[in-house]
């Protein structure tokens, strides 16, 4: 049975805790890890006021969970998948899609703004778990070739009580598919708490109930993600199948800008949960370690905000959006109804560019 | 093999079909529910599991949400997945996967990402089946955009279309007339595959068009033979393709003709039927001597076996409605 404790290796204030059951991952490899979450975290930041200034339609922001979102993303070999939601830019950035072309779809412009087969990152998903089972025919094709990739699929909390969570858990099982199952648990499905979801005694139990490994795992704790989704990784590459690992974290923001969580949540709650920041442990862990000086810290600070700063300047330009990409996409081949509707908009713009 | 034209059951008709795209292309594979060992209820995928292994023709857990969801992610990995639905009524748990993500993919990704997925689902009634195996499905498959909607009337269209469907870069939605499985015809093997989105006249009528599709066609051509002894000289075409919609084919039909009907086993309202009407109506309405009309099943959910002869288009409710079309002014 599942251990209610999560995994952890570095305690709120960076000290070194655990039980034994995981290593704790290199410095080297843990420097990388908070050069990843200053990023993140920038990211999440500027994005946010991207949408105050009217240049995303919306930002579901990862603040909090910026160590799920970028350990996600590097404990993934080349060549393996990621399937991300639609609060999961960071991890999507991180695996190396431009967070341009990543905010295409909350700026409007389109629904998917990068090359899903190029990056082998799956569309972001919006309905709730449905992207789960796609993970399974990814993993399943590329076991059916006899190659060793492995698909990470992330959900939160709320996405574990839809029909497809299940759905794709069982038939992972069921043929031995490598997935690793990532729920980010940040306790909240817009407004309604953990509570309302699940009567388990924690989410990682229900991989009991499909037969496959399941790990508990502090979603803040970098190092001890680092561990525990890399030990996922090898599993499901050796043939082990799949693993549910759920990550104890919290979302820092509100569910996005239109969401009022003063409505469900105390601000004495939030707090507490910005005590376990991601970035505070581990980087008083890697200070502890003289892994991480001032200027290392100055570098990471400047990447991140030269990250940023692109962000800034190429969302700050309006560009046209093409029409005919309307009808361009739906079928390989536009059929004739589609043509001539491509048609009717093209002659209408025209008239009405004539008209002016 | 042989190029005479065999005589072949419609599921034999889709098990060849599935047999020679598996043997023409390594990626196809075929998973659904008993699928596997038994062969599929309806037997369409008899002895596929034995002839290509395990590995492309297997059982799923029952599961049709999953079933899809597989499909797409193995067609996202560089596989041709037909899965089966094993009835109708079946598919919907899979609505929401075929919805948002089959149909949408290619559209999502700019055309990155196509789906060569096709969903088998037999479909429609007139087989004595109880409650929930004998939907018609079409109109909420023919309704989302991005799928492609076949329905194959003839044992030799579902060899050809199967063949075709499984071919195309788009997702299928491929309904059998489950009523059609166990009749056989001619199947001529050898003839080239046909093109998706064309409709066929299968009989040349001068006085008025009965417009069909799956189990509605025979009834449509069961009513010219009629006619034509009452000295009424009718025409059917045969839709075929839900979507992409043949016009061209239909309306030069009805354009010659002035008259037409629109036959479906679905509920009229909402239906592809009406669908049908609506097109006729604006681009022919110089040609009509009449108003076109439709006839379809009640818009009532399917019928109890012992009362679904009252629900399905007959011969006669499809005469009736020819003889409304106004002759008077002829």
């Amino acid at each position: 049975m599942t251990d209610l404790a999560p995994v952890r290796l570095l305690d709120a204030d960076g000290t070194v805790t655990g039980d034994g059951r995981y290593p704790m991952p290199p410095p080297d490899v843990l420097l990388e890890r908070y050069r990843g979450l200053v990023r993140g975290k920038r990211l999440n930041e500027q994005a946010s006021a991207l949408v105050r200034q009217g240049r995303l339609a919306v930002y579901p922001s990862s603040r909090g969970q910026e160590a799920c979102e970028v350990v996600a993303a590097a404990v993934l070999r080349p060549g393996d998948w990621l399937f991300p939601t639609y609060r999961d830019t960071v991890a999507i950035v991180e695996r190396g899609v431009a967070p341009v072309e990543v905010l295409t779809l909350l700026r409007g412009e389109w629904h998917c703004g990068y090359d899903p087969v190029h990056h082998h990152v799956a569309p972001q998903a919006t309905p709730l778990a449905t992207q789960l089972p796609h993970a399974v025919g990814v993993a399943h094709a590329a076991r059916l070739r006899g190659e060793d990739t492995v698909v990470l699929a992330l959900c939160g909390d709320g996405a574990t009580s839809e029909g497809d969570f299940h759905e794709a858990l069982n038939f992972a099982a069921v043929f031995t598919a490598p997935v690793v199952f990532f729920v980010q648990n940040n306790k909240y499905a817009i407004s309604v708490p953990l509570a309302r979801q699940s009567a388990a005694p924690t989410l990682a139990h229900k991989g009991v109930g499909y037969g496959m490994p399941a790990v508990l795992v502090d979603g803040n704790d970098a190092a001890a993600l680092t561990a525990v989704l890399g030990e996922a990784v090898g599993r499901a590459a050796t043939g082990g199948g799949p693993t549910l690992v759920e990550a104890d974290t919290y979302r820092i923001e509100a569910h996005t800008n239109a969401d009022d969580a003063a409505r469900y949540r105390t601000d004495a709650e939030v707090r507490e949960w910005a005590e376990r920041d991601p970035l505070r442990r581990l980087r008083a862990y890697l200070r502890a370690e003289n892994a991480l000086d001032d200027a290392r810290e100055d570098a990471f600070a400047a990447e991140a905000e030269a990250v940023a700063a692109r962000v800034r300047a190429a969302l700050g330009e309006d560009r046209p959006v093409p029409t005919d990409e309307l009808f361009a996409h739906v079928h390989a081949t536009p059929t004739p109804q589609l043509a001539a509707q491509a048609a009717l908009l093209r002659a209408e713009l025209a008239a009405g560019e004539d008209a002016r | 093999m042989t190029t005479e034209p065999e005589k072949l059951t419609m599921a034999q008709a889709l098990n060849t079909a599935l047999r020679d795209a598996m043997t023409a292309d390594e990626s196809v594979v075929v998973f659904g529910e008993d699928v596997g060992p038994l062969g599929g209820v309806f037997r369409v995928t008899d002895g596929l599991t034995a002839a290509f292994g395990e590995q492309r023709c297997f059982d799923t857990p029952l599961a049709e949400s999953g079933i899809v969801g597989m499909a797409i992610g193995m067609a996202m990995n560089g596989f041709r997945p037909v899965v089966e639905m094993q009835f109708d009524a079946f598919a919907y748990p899979a609505f929401e996967q075929i919805t948002s993500h089959l149909a949408k993919m290619a559209n999502r990704t700019r055309g990155r990402l196509r789906l060569p997925v096709v969903v088998r689902v037999p479909y429609a009634g007139g087989i004595g089946g109880v409650e929930h195996h004998c939907d018609s499905s079409e109109a909420y498959y023919a309704h989302t955009a991005g799928l492609t909607v076949l329905a194959p009337a003839t044992n030799q269209d579902a060899y050809g279309l199967l063949r075709a469907a499984i071919g195309s870069p788009d997702p299928v939605i491929f309904l059998e007339p489950k009523k059609h499985y166990f009749a056989a015809e001619e199947v001529d093997l050898a003839a080239a595959v046909p093109p998706i989105g064309r409709a066929a006249v299968r009989r040349s009528g001068a006085d008025a068009t009965l417009i069909a599709y799956g189990p509605a066609v025979p009834v449509s051509l069961a009513a010219a033979e009629l006619a034509a002894t009452e000295g009424r000289d009718l025409g059917v075409v045969d839709l075929r393709s839900l979507v992409p919609f043949d016009d061209a084919t239909v309306m030069a039909e009805v354009r010659r003709t002035g008259r037409a009907v629109v036959v479906a086993e679905a509920p009229g309202f909402a239906s592809v039927a009406s669908e049908v009407a609506a097109r006729v109506a604006e681009q022919c309405f110089h040609h009509l001597e009449a108003p076109v009309r439709r006839v379809t099943g009640f818009d009532i959910p399917y019928p109890p076996p012992k009362l679904e002869h009252h629900h399905l288009p007959s011969v006669e409710r499809v005469l009736d409605a020819v003889d409304d079309l106004q002759w008077e002014d002829a």
